[in-house]
């Protein structure tokens, strides 16, 4: 069994209740952070743990939250960016479904540390039930002087507050975020200014996703320096991943980032192996918005050697040869999917979330869709193949916002990787309306998979 | 008081010193000529506007003296301020030059290349970009969005089939009048800019949105089909106005005033805001004073058969004729009821119909 830092106590009867969740040790990060440390002392501590923004990507917490400006009189903010809408990624609102306790924990501690006494929980809309959750969670540590006026006598000053999006995946973007929270249009603002120095309202503001949050926990509870102990290199500590796809045991995991990706695709105490017996044929292993890589790439990286779930080892090689962490939305898929069909799902998705600010993902994405639709129909000609290349191309890096790249590498990653599943779609087109998409043909590159 | 520090910024090899907070396209546009990025969204004179077409974006291949590196992506110049020892790329820059033409053609495809009914034929900056920086055919093969002919009032017809989405009209009508009308609706390729349920857009100062409009997509009712903007001539005058600076443009055909317009700089800004009552209303010689003509650049395709400093040539019909003067074969007005001398075209309620020629609507 791996360690377990969050989900040490999600199988505990009751643990979402305050009663449960505070004799189970609950808070105790607080009473510690107040009491005997200071807000710099902490910003320390997450600094030596070496903990990376959960969010997608993986930028160094303690880093980000030493550079909230401080100027004098002018109140600061922390926003909890539960915004969670990335197809695959599903891990927040699992910890936020049954530890809602252990958020509102991170979340004092984290406002403590970066002196804001108005803090944020921003909520993706679909998650409906959620709130109510969360809200009665924070009533309840409330009513235990965990909130509000003065806690534990320290003279520190705390209320959160849940906010729900309208459902748009763009406002899972920082400053989208700030935008929505604010009352407007959830359109992407251009940085510089980062929200570090002009954010909410235009006051200084750090945006952390649910698990970086609720990763503070474990790290003032065990010290920064334990925590830097578990994982490899920079990435340290756990990650939750949410699996899906073609896989007997889809669900939330936690793991330490030591283990292989084939280890976690087939053990049992993950994944537990491709569904029905078949064979693995792709992998997107950090949620829709990263590369996909072939069953072939998956498990070795450019060097030839094991490749891991952490940061570094999936990012090896460049997106010639690698992807990323991204979220943690592990997508698996086995040898009767088509690659051509899940790029135009997720083309379509990025086409309808775009927020329409920028011209290239505005007019791009909406082009890629139409042309995989027509590929997938059996109405592609090989120039398109082509022609979604340099589209993508003209995306990637040109926007104002992530969005754009999200939107690009899906496309590339599968053109990169399974050119020819888009030629047989061009070559094929009677057989691309059959039922089984005729992939068949696509059985020899998995033949060096050893599962 | 100590002089202030200055940033030396070098843009396609040419140096300038500009002060700190300047953007890379503003101090491009100091050099001038092809250094200045194209910008479709910028607007120096709205806030907060820029960085949306991504029409300007430069390369940084250095970042600063204190930090030369060069920045891995390319950025929109209009939001960047520059760094002392910055060197960016503009034209120079192959990246720059290919995500341009890029840039280009996905504006193109929701743009239709009408110009020869556009009304802003001759003064579309997407015209102008897409002839700059573009390719000659595009690759796109799918049916084009299309949307119906939105009213916005007495004043200003709205064509969001013609529209970018540079936002420049919403930051207007946010910035010069006191209430917020119109914005955008719908998300990525169905947004569209709009009034919420079809209102009008009736402020003193919302015919400046028709201005800042780069391409034709907000137009001007009482101008629009009238006449193309390359056979007017444009005219500098002022009036003592009590809501703005009275500074206008006048667009004369022959002694007719066809529409009014603010004052616009090389880069297409207008220089002051003007209020409705001078734009739309006072189109009569009398109610102006007038300064003198306006100086159109000579790139300009308004400035066509406005030659300036022009000699003619001696040998006039008349002067080969022995004064005698050259013969008129046909008077058009004899066969055509089109364009008679006793109708104003600028005081037609709308696009001139043949209806119309029957009329008599002379001005005095």
């Amino acid at each position: 069994m791996g360690i377990k830092l969050l989900l040490d106590k999600a199988h505990v009867e009751g643990i979402r209740s305050y009663e449960v969740y505070r004799r189970e040790g609950g808070y105790r990060s607080v009473e510690k952070a107040l009491k005997e440390l200071g807000p710099e002392a902490i910003v320390e501590e997450v600094k030596k743990s070496g903990l990376r923004g959960r969010g997608g990507a993986g930028f160094p917490t303690g880093m980000k939250w030493s550079f909230i400006a401080k100027p004098e009189g002018v109140p600061r903010h922390l926003v909890c960016n539960a915004d969670e809408s990335e197809p695959g990624t599903f891990k927040d609102r699992y910890l936020m479904e049954f530890l809602p306790h252990l958020l509102i924990e991170g979340l004092i501690v984290s406002s403590y540390a970066l002196g804001s006494n108005a803090t944020y929980i921003y909520i993706r809309g679909e998650y409906a039930w959620i709130p109510d959750i969360l809200e009665e969670a924070i009533a309840e540590a409330k009513a235990n002087g965990w909130l509000g006026k003065n806690i534990l006598g320290t003279g520190f000053d705390l209320e959160i507050y849940v906010q729900r999006g309208a459902g748009a995946y763009i406002c899972g973007e920082e400053t989208a975020l700030i935008e929505s929270l604010e009352g407007k249009r959830g359109n992407p603002r251009i940085k510089p200014p980062f929200p570090a120095v002009k954010g909410l309202w235009d006051r200084p503001t750090v945006v952390n996703n649910v698990e970086t949050l609720a990763a503070v926990v474990p790290i003032i509870n065990m010290g920064g320096e334990e925590y830097a102990k578990i994982g490899v290199g920079k990435s340290t500590g756990t990650k939750l991943i949410s699996a899906c796809g073609n896989i007997n045991k889809p669900g939330v995991f936690e793991i330490d980032m030591t283990i292989s990706v084939e280890e976690f695709i087939y053990s049992d105490e993950y994944c537990g192996g491709i569904r029905n017996g078949k064979r693995l044929k792709a992998c997107i292993p950090g949620g829709s918005s990263v590369p996909i890589l072939p069953a072939n790439k998956l498990f070795k990286t450019a060097k030839g050697e094991t490749r891991y779930m952490n940061y570094e080892s999936l990012a090896d090689g460049g997106f010639a040869s690698g992807t990323m962490m991204g979220s943690g939305g592990f997508i698996v898929l086995d040898e009767d999917q088509s690659v051509v069909k899940h790029t135009y799902t997720l083309a379509r998705f990025y086409r309808h979330e775009s927020c329409g600010q920028c011209s290239p993902c505005r007019e791009g994405t909406g082009w890629m869709e139409k042309i995989l639709k027509r590929i997938l129909e059996g109405k592609g000609k090989m120039s398109d193949i082509d022609l979604l290349w340099d589209i993508q191309r003209k995306i990637e890096g040109n926007t104002i916002c992530p969005l754009g790249d999200a939107a690009a590498w899906p496309v590339a990653a599968a053109i990169r990787h399974f050119r020819d599943e888009f030629e047989w779609y061009v070559n094929n087109p009677e057989l691309c309306l059959t039922s089984n998409y005729g992939l068949a043909h696509y059985a020899d590159p998995l033949e060096v998979v050893t599962a | 008081m100590s002089e202030q520090q200055l940033f030396k910024v070098t843009i396609d090899n040419i140096t300038i010193e500009v002060a700190p907070g300047t953007t890379i396209l503003e101090a491009a546009r100091k050099i001038g000529g092809e250094v200045a990025p194209p910008a479709m969204c910028y607007y120096s004179k709205l806030k907060g506007s820029g960085g949306k077409c991504r029409t300007c974006l430069v390369e940084v291949s250095k970042g600063s003296e204190k930090d030369p590196r060069p920045m891995p992506k390319l950025v929109a110049s209009c939001r960047t301020t520059v760094m002392d020892g910055m060197e960016v790329k503009n034209i120079t820059s192959e990246r720059v030059v290919d995500a341009r033409a890029g840039v280009v053609e996905l504006l193109l495809i929701n743009h239709p290349l009408d110009c020869p009914v556009c009304d802003q034929a001759g003064e579309c900056h997407l015209q102008d970009l897409s002839y700059e920086h573009g390719n000659a055919g595009t690759r796109y093969e799918f049916q084009r969005r299309t949307f119906k002919k939105h009213d916005l009032g007495q004043y200003i017809q709205l064509h969001m089939t013609r529209c970018i989405l540079c936002y420049r009209c919403v930051f207007t009508a946010d910035q010069l009048t006191n209430k917020r009308e119109h914005g955008v609706l719908d998300r990525g390729d169905h947004a569209q800019i709009a009034t919420f349920i079809e209102k009008n857009l009736d402020n003193d100062f919302i015919g400046n949105v028709i201005d800042v409009c780069p391409v034709g997509a907000l137009t001007d009712k009482t101008f629009r089909f009238k006449n193309r903007v390359w056979f007017l001539k444009p005219v500098n005058a002022h009036c003592d106005c009590p809501k703005c600076s009275g500074k206008v443009t006048l667009w004369y055909r022959g002694e007719e005033v066809f529409r009014v317009t603010a004052r616009k700089d090389q880069w297409g800004e207008v220089e002051d805001w003007i209020c409705n009552e001078c734009r739309f209303d006072k189109k009569k010689t009398s109610d102006w004073v007038i300064e003198g003509p306006r100086e159109i650049s000579r790139q300009s395709v308004i400035s066509l058969n406005h030659y300036v400093g022009m000699q003619k040539p001696k040998e006039t019909f008349e002067a080969v004729m022995d004064g005698r003067k050259p013969r008129m074969f046909m008077d058009i007005h004899d066969v055509s009821e089109v364009n008679r001398p006793d109708v104003d075209l600028s005081l037609i309620d709308g696009p001139a119909h043949s209806d119309d020629f029957n009329k008599t609507n002379k001005k005095d």
